[in-house]
């Protein structure tokens, strides 16, 4: 078993506001082993992506802790990189200016991480287009972009929150496929909250189950398939599928 | 894929027909424009000759032209328009810049911001012309006191106006730089100013027709020169031809300037596109 790179401990957040406060997350314990892809799934509004927030260092928790490969965290972290749910390219700057923005705001912009950034665009086909603007590139292209911008910091963890939620649904799938190989590829941990439950089972070795807010871990599931090569999309064809499914609709306790 | 000029030699027969509907559209477009002024101009020049309106409450073009002449031989004309387009240059130009900046401060700081917001709404609201006679007695009657005038009648549009395109930029933008790090002065320099240059340019083009609004209020109030001037002294002694003739040099002074800010729009955009192939 590899180590533990992620350690979320006794979690809790309360949100202030002069109307009251708001209880988002109580409780939240769970670890992340390193190369492992874990999702967390919840109803809409549950405080998934306050937990994402919290690890990545731009908020504080009102209580419990989060560790990052032993270090506790106590702000952003080159360790982690984020994902939004769109891909947020700047108009203004060329695919290649983009994707260099982090390393741009680290003050990391040398010329070994130069080649670095156009080494990761030519692996992953964006090469030809560094110069064009994001206004010309395809929705899974601008996606790419966004992974590329988030990989050149080299981060060893990656936080995914409802990522890809903004393209339509057969975009999507294909997306999420194509984000999976490349986080495998270059042998990323990667935290992903959705609310999707075929998504996350299809993209997760293990996925945690939260409740309503506030956000309480009511379920962690280990989830195998008997897959040669594990992509997305073979997942989603698998017998194993639906039972895991099921498992986890019946968790979510969705009421109308 | 759309047919264009480059891709496609061969033009369709429907392309041809609809390249020539949309180039008669424009010629036909421009005709009518010059038409309409031409008759106007023509209208006014007839019915004053034949005296069906009386050309000493309506001047005529002719005489129009004949004024023109007179302050050009008088060498006066370049010193008025060139006393107010300066006059609105200058008051255009540090409402902009001034304005800019009180936005950025104000968006830097929300304590600031939330202090002063009751202050600019009521300066917002406040019609600043009524405070002419004040500016005339602190700063003495003269080119100063105007420009001031120009400043107080743009100064808060601008700040309300960048101000609200800085905190329009969407939250996610910010939150992404923030990921990388970024320190405030980078979220305003890498997320914040980019995203708008447009908004800033508008405030420009907003800025250009305030200027002038103060600048010939001011010069109404008090001023020995300019075309503000003109138009008071000309009502004064009943010269309907001189405050014609200087409200149509300020037409053309006005849409002249408003061009300049279009074109340096375009430059921007443009610099803002090659700084991005840096």
């Amino acid at each position: 078993m590899a180590e533990e790179l992620v350690e979320v401990r006794n979690l809790g957040m309360k949100y202030q506001s002069p109307n009251g406060e708001i209880e988002a997350v109580r409780d939240v314990s769970f670890t992340v082993r390193r190369g492992e892809f874990v999702s967390l799934v919840g109803p809409s509004g549950c405080g998934k992506s306050t937990i994402l927030s919290i690890i990545s260092g731009l908020l504080k928790p009102t209580a419990g802790s989060v560790r990052i490969g032993g270090e506790w965290v106590r702000g952003t972290s080159e360790k982690v990189g984020y994902m939004l749910q769109k891909d947020h390219l700047f108009d203004w700057r060329t695919i290649y200016q983009n994707v260099v923005l982090g390393l741009e705001v680290r003050g990391t912009l040398n010329k070994a991480n130069r080649e670095w950034v156009l080494s990761l665009l030519k692996t992953y086909g964006l090469y030809d287009f560094k110069d064009k603007y994001p206004n010309q590139l395809s929705g899974g292209m601008r996606q790419r972009a966004a992974l590329i911008r988030t990989l050149a910091v080299n981060p060893e963890i990656l936080l995914l929150d409802e990522a890809f939620s903004a393209l339509d649904y057969q975009m999507r799938i294909a997306v999420t496929d194509d984000i999976y190989r490349i986080i495998k590829k270059e042998q990323k941990t990667a935290i992903l909250v959705t609310h999707d439950i075929s998504e996350s089972i299809s993209m997760s070795d293990r996925v945690i189950v939260l409740s309503k807010r506030p956000a309480t871990v009511t379920a962690i599931h280990d989830i195998r398939f008997n897959l040669k090569e594990r992509t997305p999309l073979a997942c989603r064809e698998a017998q194993e599928f639906p039972g895991y499914f099921n498992m986890i609709w019946r968790e979510l306790d969705v009421h109308v | 894929m759309f047919m264009s000029d480059k891709q496609a030699p061969v033009l369709s027969r429907e392309r041809i027909e609809y390249l020539r509907r949309i180039r008669f559209r424009k010629y036909a477009t421009l005709a009518v424009r010059i038409l309409i002024l031409v008759i106007i101009f023509a209208a006014w020049e007839i019915l004053a000759g034949l005296k069906l309106i009386d050309p000493f409450i309506t001047s005529q073009p002719s005489r129009i032209i004949r004024t023109l002449g007179n302050l050009y031989r008088e060498g006066d004309l370049f010193r008025h328009i060139g006393v107010t387009c300066l006059e609105t240059v200058a008051g255009f130009l540090i409402g902009t810049i001034l304005g800019t900046g009180i936005a950025v401060l104000l968006w830097w700081s929300d304590f600031i911001s939330r202090v002063l917001e009751p202050y600019l709404v009521v300066l917002n609201s406040l019609p600043k012309i009524a405070l002419g006679p004040i500016f005339i007695i602190w700063i003495g009657p003269g080119p100063m006191a105007i420009i001031v005038m120009a400043l107080a009648i743009s100064l808060i549009v601008t700040i309300l106006e960048v101000l609200n395109g800085f905190l329009s930029v969407d939250p996610e933008k910010i939150k992404l730089v923030q990921t990388f790090g970024a320190s405030h002065l980078q979220i305003f320099t890498k997320v914040v100013l980019p995203a708008n240059i447009s908004a800033i340019i508008n405030a420009l083009k907003i800025n250009v027709g305030l200027s002038w609004v103060g600048v010939i209020v001011g010069e109404f109030l008090v001023s020995r020169a300019g075309l503000g001037y003109l138009i008071v002294y000309g009502g004064q002694v009943f010269q309907l031809d001189l405050v014609m003739t200087s409200v149509l040099i300020l037409a053309v002074a006005a849409a002249l300037m408003y061009q300049g800010v279009v074109w340096l729009e375009k430059k921007l955009v443009k610099n803002q596109q090659m700084y991005g192939q840096l």
